[in-house]
């Protein structure tokens, strides 16, 4: 589904990924840990498109296509999902309005007919409840307002609108309470399947501990240094992202 | 012939024709300031809108020309089957193309205002807005006032349906100079809504110069909005004076589409203890439009609310300017009044000056402001596209986010779709890839 090869980008002179590898297949999920500045949040924008990142080598396939090659609205159209570490208030912008015209375009861009208003209302009925999300939530202001928990609750809620092949949870967990994460991932283990693919990005164990990944991968200073089972990850939880720096740091002495 | 003393003669020939009228005093009097004033040419509320070479053109005055309801159908607002219509034709107010569909307001020309049991209020605020404007551009006005109306909202009464306001320029036959003129006058617990628009028939330029002023009493209600979107080739000075003399509430809402030069003066004076004012205004400009917000709220009273939101989206090589005035006078303790003013600039070329001014003699007072000049929400508009909305879509949803809080503010149904329609077809068509 997604195979990255020696991906190398940055920011303006700032080099920060320097030669990912990672192929990911239907139904797999992924874990990609690191300490913080190891470069996580970089590869979840480079792989959603967000503009400011400048890719300098390496390429990235996905189901077949050039994924750098497609903008970040032809991503969206092609399945592909990042659910904001960050995501953004928009005042004046009605958020079922928003998820409504987000479903409608990529149902455009498949060259599917658009919701009408009776069809879509059922698809939010289902997926609110799934998310245990209130309507009260959806009439307000898009996350203008919203707790940490329900801007991470939304983010969610618009992958269960959209239906992603590839979902890419971008630090959900961070700013969390338990209940939260708890919710968090139950949405997001109940929209699983064999057909879809999900990377989560993280900085702690804990959320693995609710989406139990297939494989744990561990980013440092750009790469991708250790890749293990779940396993992998509570040993990291277990013994501090330090283990993994002198490892490496033998590595280079060798 | 040198265009101020074309108008200087027609001033002669207005007061020769109408001798007798009531309304020959105030108008001597401001012609005298005008001449006294001249065009603002270096003048400090004019320093971003020149208007001066304005007066370099050849117009005609106040001409009166026939015009009819079918040439008209362009810039009828919605919902006019049951509103009251009153109709300017190059600044003449035209019974013809009124209608007046409520009984709880009255409607005659000043003229006849001034000799009628009407003429102390008449004679008590025309002119009002001179103290504020101190130019010889609102001295021009009255210097030649006299086809305007009075309009009187009777006391007690709520007036269903709003009152539709056309000022129509026809420059069919040449440049046109109008300068509509009425004073509006809300009487104790009585409700109105006005919504005043532009329109423009022929390619020849003009320039209007319109004053209106709005007394409101006691427990009274006026809402007022002013849609301009009129042609490139028409520019206006439009002065809205709102004084509250008792205690009561207003609400006026400014949306500058299109035009040549805007330029706005509104005026809320809260003359009396416990008056409340909202002041909105939305510019989304393009082209070469200008459009200056010149604002002032005067708390002359203790105990007075005011709150005023502008914003503005400018494209192209559009100027935008903004000034907000607060005034709280020594007298006026425990006022509160808020400001605040945003842009957003979509181009290079595009460029807005923003002015707060806060002048505050009482100790006892709420006051603030704010500012600010921006880009369009690059981190929002990757957040719309990051869930497949194509980013021109995605920019106009964000733009219309933008302007919804100003949007909301209009009341009546019918112009608050007319103008939101209005919006988005302008965003829509100006999306950027």
């Amino acid at each position: 589904m997604l195979k990255i090869r020696n991906l190398n980008a940055g920011i303006e002179e700032k080099k920060i990924l320097n030669g990912i590898n990672l192929e990911i297949k239907p139904g797999e999920v992924h874990a990609i840990m690191g300490p913080n500045g190891s470069g996580k949040s970089t590869l979840a924008s480079v792989l959603a498109g967000r503009e400011n990142y400048e890719v300098t080598a390496g390429s990235v396939e996905y189901l077949g296509k050039d994924l750098l090659e497609l903008s970040p609205e032809e991503r969206a159209g092609e399945g592909l999902f990042l659910a904001f570490q960050y995501p953004v208030e928009i005042p004046g912008l009605s958020t079922t309005n928003f998820i409504k015209t987000a479903v409608n375009e990529i149902r455009k861009y498949r060259g599917q007919e658009p919701l009408d208003a009776v069809a879509f209302l059922k698809l939010m009925k289902e997926k609110m409840a799934l998310m245990n999300i209130d309507q009260s939530l959806l009439s307000r202001s898009l996350n203008e307002g919203f707790s940490g928990g329900e801007k991470k609750r939304n983010e969610i809620f618009q992958m269960a609108m959209l239906q992603p092949k590839l979902a890419i949870l971008d630090e959900t967990d961070s700013g969390l309470d338990i209940d939260a994460i708890r919710i968090v991932a139950n949405g997001v283990n109940k929209l699983k399947s064999k057909d879809n693919a999900v990377l989560v990005v993280t900085h702690y164990q804990r959320l693995l501990d609710y989406i139990i990944p297939d494989f744990v991968h561990v980013l440092y200073n750009g790469r991708i240094v250790k890749t293990g089972t779940k396993e992998l990850a509570l040993e990291l939880e277990e013994r501090g992202y330090d283990f993994i720096k002198s490892e490496v740091a033998e590595e280079v002495d060798r | 012939m040198d265009n101020l003393q074309y108008i200087r003669n027609k001033f002669d020939q207005l007061q020769a024709e109408n001798a007798t009228s009531g309304l020959q005093a105030i108008r001597k009097k401001a012609f005298d300031s005008f001449n006294r004033l001249g065009i603002p040419i270096k003048h400090e509320e004019w320093k971003y809108t020149r208007i001066s070479p304005l007066f370099n053109k050849e117009y005609k005055l106040n001409q009166a020309t026939p015009v009819s309801w079918k040439e008209l159908e362009e810039i009828r607002l919605p919902g006019y089957e049951q509103a009251t219509e009153l109709v300017f034709v190059n600044g003449i107010f035209s019974f013809p193309l009124s209608t007046i569909r409520s009984s709880h307001i009255l409607v005659m020309p000043l003229e006849e205002a001034v000799k009628s049991e009407y003429r102390e209020i008449i004679s008590k605020h025309l002119g009002h807005s001179g103290k504020y404007q101190k130019d010889g551009i609102n001295a021009l006005n009255t210097a030649f006032v006299k086809d305007g109306v009075f309009l009187f909202v009777k006391k007690g009464q709520i007036v269903e349906q709003p009152v539709y306001i056309y000022n129509v320029t026809d420059s069919r036959s040449g440049n046109v100079l109008s300068q509509p003129r009425s004073l509006v006058y809300v009487s104790e617990n009585a409700q109105v809504q006005i919504v005043e628009t532009y329109g423009t028939l022929g390619l020849d330029e003009s320039f209007t110069n319109q004053v209106l002023e709005i007394i409101v009493d006691r427990d009274a209600r006026a809402e007022y909005y002013k849609i301009q979107n009129d042609s490139a080739h028409t520019n206006q000075v439009s002065t809205t004076h709102i004084r509250q003399i008792a205690k009561s509430y207003t609400h006026t809402v400014t949306i500058s589409l299109n035009g040549g030069i805007i330029r706005n003066n509104l005026n809320l004076v809260l003359d009396a203890e416990y008056c409340e004012g909202h002041l909105y205004g939305l510019y989304l400009q393009k082209g070469q439009t200008h459009v200056d917000n010149h604002t002032v709220v005067d708390n002359v009273k203790p105990n007075c609310f005011s709150n005023e939101l502008y914003k503005g989206i400018i494209d192209e090589r559009a100027t935008g300017v903004f000034n907000g005035k607060i005034f709280v006078q020594p007298q006026a303790q425990k006022t509160n009044a808020y400001q605040s003013n945003k842009n957003i600039l979509l181009s290079d070329d595009a460029s807005v000056n923003t002015k707060p001014q806060l002048e505050i003699f009482a100790d006892d007072v709420k006051c603030s402001h704010g500012c600010t000049v921006g880009r369009l929400n690059e981190e929002g508009l990757f957040y719309l596209q990051s869930r497949g909305i194509p980013s021109k879509i995605a920019r106009s949803l964000l733009l219309h986010a933008f302007a919804i809080d100003v949007l909301e503010h209009i009341r009546p149904e019918p112009i608050r779709e007319y103008v939101d329609k209005l919006i988005s077809e302008r965003l829509e068509f100006d999306g950027h890839d």
